[in-house]
C-alpha cells in the first residue's frame, strides 16, 4: 500500500465531499470550483509525478516534489490569511450583536 | 450640561463599587454608566447598587467594545461631555474635574490624561518600558503624538465623541481613538494625572507582552484599512 495510493483514494474522497457539499448548497459555485481544482491538482500530481518534474524544471526548481512543497506552503499561507480575515469579521459581528442586546436590555 | 462617566468593567466587583460611589459622592450631577463586559462575578450588581446605570454585554468582548457601547449609549441619552474612566481604582476621582474644565470652558474638544506629564505615578518598571515603547510606536507608525497613548482616562465633548468610531474591541482601541481624534482636527489638550498602581490593580492589568500583539494588529489595520 503505497502513499500514492492513499493520497489518490483520499483525493477522490475529498472531491466527492466537495460535490456533495455543493449539492447541499453549503458551498457556492465559486468556492466548490476552487477547492475542486485544488484537489484535482493533488490527484494530478500524484498520478503523474513526472509531470511535476517537467513543470519544476521549467520554473527553475530541481524536483517536482520541491515544487509541490513550495506551492503548498504558499496556498496554506493564503488560506490562513483568509481565515484570519473571516475570523475578524465574525468577531466584529458578535460584538455588534452583544452591544445591541446590551442596549435593548437596559432597564430604565 | 449632561456629563456622563463611562466605565468599562470586566470582573471588577472588588473595586467598581468604590469607584462608582466615589464619583457619585464628589460629582452628584454626573450620570455614571458602567458597561459590564460579560463579567462572571458580581460586577454588574455591585455597580448598580453603587448608583450606576449598568449595560451588560452577554459575553466578554474587550475594553474597546465596552467603551463604544457605553459611549454610544451616553450620546443617545444626550451627553454633552463623556469621560472614560477605569474600574480598577487606579485613576484619581479628583482628576475628573481638571479633565472636564477645558471642555466646559469651550476651549477644547478632548482632554487626555497623561501619566508622563507628572512624576507622581508609581509606574512599575517593566510597565513603564512597555508604555514608552508604545509611545514610540504610536508616534512613528501611526503619527500619533501623545505623551501617554495607552491611558484610558479621557474626556470628550459631544463633538469629539461623535467623531470617533471604535472598531478595535481589544486594547488597540487606545491608539485608534487617538488617531481619529487627531485626524478630526479637534482641539486636544493633555493634562497630567496620577495613576495609583496598587498590588491589586497590578494583578488586574494587561500583560506587558500583549503590547506586541496589539502593535502587530495596529500595523495590519493601517495597511488593510478597516477590513
Amino acid at each position: 500500500m503505497s502513499i500514492r495510493l492513499i493520497i489518490i483514494l483520499f483525493s477522490f474522497f475529498v472531491l466527492g465531499k466537495i460535490y456533495s457539499k455543493f449539492k447541499k448548497q453549503e458551498l457556492s459555485k465559486v468556492e466548490a470550483s476552487l477547492w475542486f481544482v485544488l484537489w484535482l491538482g493533488v490527484l494530478f500530481a500524484t498520478l503523474l509525478p513526472h509531470a511535476t518534474d517537467i513543470l519544476a524544471l521549467y520554473l527553475g526548481i530541481g524536483r517536482g516534489a520541491d515544487l509541490l512543497v513550495y506551492l503548498s506552503i504558499v496556498v496554506i499561507f493564503y488560506v490562513i490569511f483568509a481565515i484570519y480575515i473571516k475570523t475578524r469579521k465574525i468577531e466584529n459581528n458578535i460584538t455588534k450583536l452583544v452591544r445591541e442586546i446590551a442596549i435593548k436590555e437596559k432597564k430604565d | 450640561m449632561n456629563i456622563f462617566i463611562v466605565i468599562p468593567a470586566y470582573n471588577e466587583e472588588l473595586s467598581v463599587g468604590k469607584v462608582v460611589s466615589e464619583i457619585a459622592r464628589v460629582y452628584p450631577e454626573f450620570k455614571i454608566i458602567v458597561v459590564d463586559d460579560g463579567s462572571s462575578d458580581l460586577t454588574g450588581k455591585v455597580a448598580r447598587e453603587a448608583g450606576a446605570m449598568v449595560l451588560r454585554h452577554m459575553v466578554n468582548r474587550g475594553q474597546g467594545a465596552a467603551l463604544k457601547t457605553g459611549t454610544d449609549y451616553a450620546l443617545a441619552k444626550g451627553a454633552d461631555i463623556i469621560v472614560h474612566f477605569d474600574a480598577d481604582g487606579q485613576f484619581d476621582t479628583q482628576d475628573i474635574r481638571a479633565m472636564t474644565e477645558p471642555i466646559l470652558s469651550g476651549e477644547y474638544d478632548a482632554v487626555l490624561g497623561s501619566r508622563f506629564l507628572s512624576k507622581e505615578s508609581n509606574i512599575p518598571f517593566l510597565r513603564k518600558i512597555v508604555l514608552l515603547a508604545g509611545k514610540f510606536f504610536n508616534k512613528v507608525f501611526l503619527g500619533v503624538k501623545s505623551s501617554d497613548p495607552q491611558i484610558g482616562l479621557r474626556a470628550l465633548s459631544k463633538k469629539a465623541a461623535e467623531s470617533i468610531a471604535i472598531s478595535h474591541d481589544d486594547m488597540a482601541h487606545c491608539s485608534e481613538i487617538l488617531e481619529q481624534l487627531y485626524k478630526s482636527n479637534l482641539k486636544i489638550r493633555e493634562i497630567p494625572v496620577v495613576i495609583n498602581y496598587t498590588e491589586y490593580s497590578r494583578k488586574r492589568g494587561q500583560s506587558s507582552l500583549n503590547a506586541f500583539a496589539i502593535a502587530f494588529k495596529l500595523i495590519l489595520n493601517k495597511i488593510f484599512k478597516n477590513y
